[in-house]
């Protein structure tokens, strides 16, 4: 029982096609569908003609609107710059200890040296500055190498330790390996960490700390001073304070004093511009641990 | 319109459909692709790129087997954001040695192109034994058994045959040296002279991860630390117009 179709309409042409006797129009394409598409081939013309696009023989055609990526984006840069270049000039030239005291300079410093710290610093230092283990708190007004504005500036700018500094200025120092090079028998080594255990806390045994301060003056008081106070010129930490740098556990100062310790920090003149270590090194000074400038130059 | 109207043959014959489909991409793909290869263009003329050294060209391999390319990318886009960020925006020929290239946009960590010198070798090691020690935001897993797993380089001239069969120009003297400068790297008491003269100044001699013995580790630090650092971008200008 075959079906016909009971309202074919003449006036519309059929494609000619038909299964099992069904038929199909063939209807024109909607015209806004097709206006649309022509549209697109139009706009496709223009934008090959606006934009790079045909590929020639050596190069590929330009566009009239000139546009490159790389353009385009050190154009954006130089923008922010040239808008920075007035405060930047500014914080280089100004005196490294006055810049937290003029309002203006510090307020660009607290700005530009956040970004710096959040982008190059933070994932040695902690995004709050409060360090880790092997990485220091830069909060505090404990510090290995000097907080004032100045050594501040000096250690960001050649780094700690590293071999890339183009100056060769990096702050260098660097503690014997007590136990690995056999320098002091294992139970010295425990002697001088209950000692040093004791200044800041409790020892693991009492007994070991009259022998231990001994062996502290013999061998670690010249960087460590004689009270184990530290020493800055040589990043020597101080050790009575219960700040620790690589943790104050028995087993972490024994293996401070055992294998040593090497902190490195990359230098940052290479990477950043003067403007940014100044700007950075106002951000650390501000974080709570900033000193003033020794009051007479000590020479 | 005559030419039109014979579609029908197309539509009704399967295989000449498809062979015509197939054809029609065939040329879209040439014309897209093809002027890639030879316009002066697209191929930047960039001085100090050079093959990896066999311990860097390993530890790209361990990079690759661990998956490190899953939340990381090597490819500094031409937006401010990103050349704040991470530095300068990556150049074609700056991968032009990678097999398989390292590009992408899936960043669940930053992108890794340039962070050679950025970071010391303990905080690498530091960082991929525990990456929450030093970062406590972090996402990142632990690769700490990387220090616990020693290598040779006995195959990594096959390695860098292999590459050198895909285009990276390893001459054969670096294959005959292969293991001796593999071995070289990762040890500053070593004389390696011969390792710096084949590769250049780039090729950084350290006990990468601090453990007397060559691990992985030292491997994919001493590839981590060469990242981004063979172009000298402050004697190089790129190009602005390509
Ligand atoms: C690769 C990890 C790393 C990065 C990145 C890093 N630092 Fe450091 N930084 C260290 C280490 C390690 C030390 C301590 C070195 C030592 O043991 O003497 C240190 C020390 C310092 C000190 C001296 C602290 C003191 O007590 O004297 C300052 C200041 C400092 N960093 C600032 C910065 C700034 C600013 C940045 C970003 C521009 C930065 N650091 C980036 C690892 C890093
Ligand atoms: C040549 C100078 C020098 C001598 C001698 C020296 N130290 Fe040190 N010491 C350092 C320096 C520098 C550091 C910091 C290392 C770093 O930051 O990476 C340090 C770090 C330490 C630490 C780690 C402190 C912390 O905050 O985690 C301990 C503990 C320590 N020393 C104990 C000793 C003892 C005990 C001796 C003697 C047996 C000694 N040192 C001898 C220079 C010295
Ligand atoms: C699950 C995703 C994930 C995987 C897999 C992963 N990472 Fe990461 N990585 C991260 C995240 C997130 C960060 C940012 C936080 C941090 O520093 O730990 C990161 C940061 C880093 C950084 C510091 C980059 C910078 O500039 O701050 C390095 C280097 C790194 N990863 C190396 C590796 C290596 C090598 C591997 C493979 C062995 C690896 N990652 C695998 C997610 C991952």
């Amino acid at each position: 029982m075959s079906k016909k179709p009971t309202k074919l309409e003449k006036d519309i042409p059929t494609t000619g096609h038909s299964w099992d006797g069904i038929q199909e129009y063939d209807n024109p394409m909607p015209r806004w569908w097709l206006w649309t598409f022509y549209a697109t081939i139009v706009w496709g013309i223009g934008y090959t003609i606006a934009y790079p696009a045909w590929p020639l023989v050596k190069g590929a055609t330009e566009g009239v609107l000139g546009y490159s990526t790389r353009a385009e984006v050190q154009a954006e840069i130089d923008s922010f710059d040239a808008a920075n270049e007035g405060m930047r000039q500014k914080l280089v030239a100004a005196d490294l200890n006055e810049i937290n005291s003029d309002p203006e300079l510090a307020s660009f410093a607290q700005n530009a040296g956040g970004a710096v710290f959040r982008t190059w610093c933070a994932q040695c230092h902690g995004s709050g500055a409060a360090g880790a283990k092997g990485y220091p708190n830069l909060l505090d007004d404990d510090w290995l190498w000097g907080g004032d504005m100045e050594a501040i500036h000096f250690t960001i700018t050649h780094g700690i330790r590293n071999e890339d500094d183009p100056e060769g200025e990096a702050r260098y120092s660097e503690m014997p390996r007590f136990g690995t090079d056999e320098l002091l028998e294992s139970e010295e080594i425990d002697q001088v960490v209950n000692y040093v255990m004791s200044l800041s806390g409790e020892p693991q045994d009492a007994s070991m700390v009259e022998a231990g301060q001994v062996v502290f003056e013999d061998n670690c008081a010249a960087c460590h001073g004689d009270n184990a106070q530290g020493d800055r010129e040589q990043g020597a930490p101080n050790l009575s304070d219960a700040i620790w740098l690589y943790g104050g556990d028995y087993a972490d100062v024994r293996e401070s004093v055992y294998n040593a310790r090497f902190g490195v920090m990359p230098n940052w003149n290479t990477r950043l511009s003067e403007a940014e270590i100044r700007a950075v090194a106002a951000y650390v000074h501000t974080r709570g641990g900033g000193e003033e400038p020794a009051e007479e130059a000590s020479e | 319109m005559a030419l039109l109207d014979k579609h029908k043959i197309l539509e009704t014959n399967a295989t000449l459909l498809l062979v015509g489909s197939f054809l029609v991409v065939t040329i879209g793909g040439i014309v897209e692709i093809a002027p890639l290869f030879y316009l002066d263009n697209t191929i930047e003329d960039v001085e100090g790129v050079r093959p990896y050294s066999p311990l860097e060209l390993t530890g790209r391999d361990i990079y690759i087997r661990e998956g490190c390319y899953v939340c990381h990318s090597q490819m500094i886009r031409p937006m401010r954001d990103e050349v704040e960020r991470y530095g300068h925006y990556s150049l074609a020929a700056e991968s032009k040695y990678d097999h398989p290239f390292q590009w992408g946009s899936k960043r669940t960590g930053p992108d890794l192109a340039r962070v050679g010198g950025r970071y010391s070798d303990e905080w690498h090691v530091d960082h991929l034994i525990d990456p929450q020690s030093v970062v406590p935001e972090s996402v990142m897993p632990s690769y700490g058994f990387l220090l616990d797993r020693p290598i040779e380089g006995e195959h990594v001239g096959e390695l860098m045959a292999t590459h050198r069969m895909v285009g990276v120009p390893y001459t054969d003297e670096m294959l005959e040296a292969a293991a001796a400068d593999f071995a070289a790297q990762a040890d500053p008491d070593s004389d390696y002279d011969g390792l710096i003269e084949r590769y250049g100044d780039s090729a950084q001699v350290r006990n990468f991860d601090g453990q007397p013995e060559l691990t992985e580790m030292d491997a994919l630090v001493a590839y981590l630390q060469v990242l981004g650092t063979m172009v000298d971008f402050s004697t190089f200008q790129p190009d602005e117009s390509r």
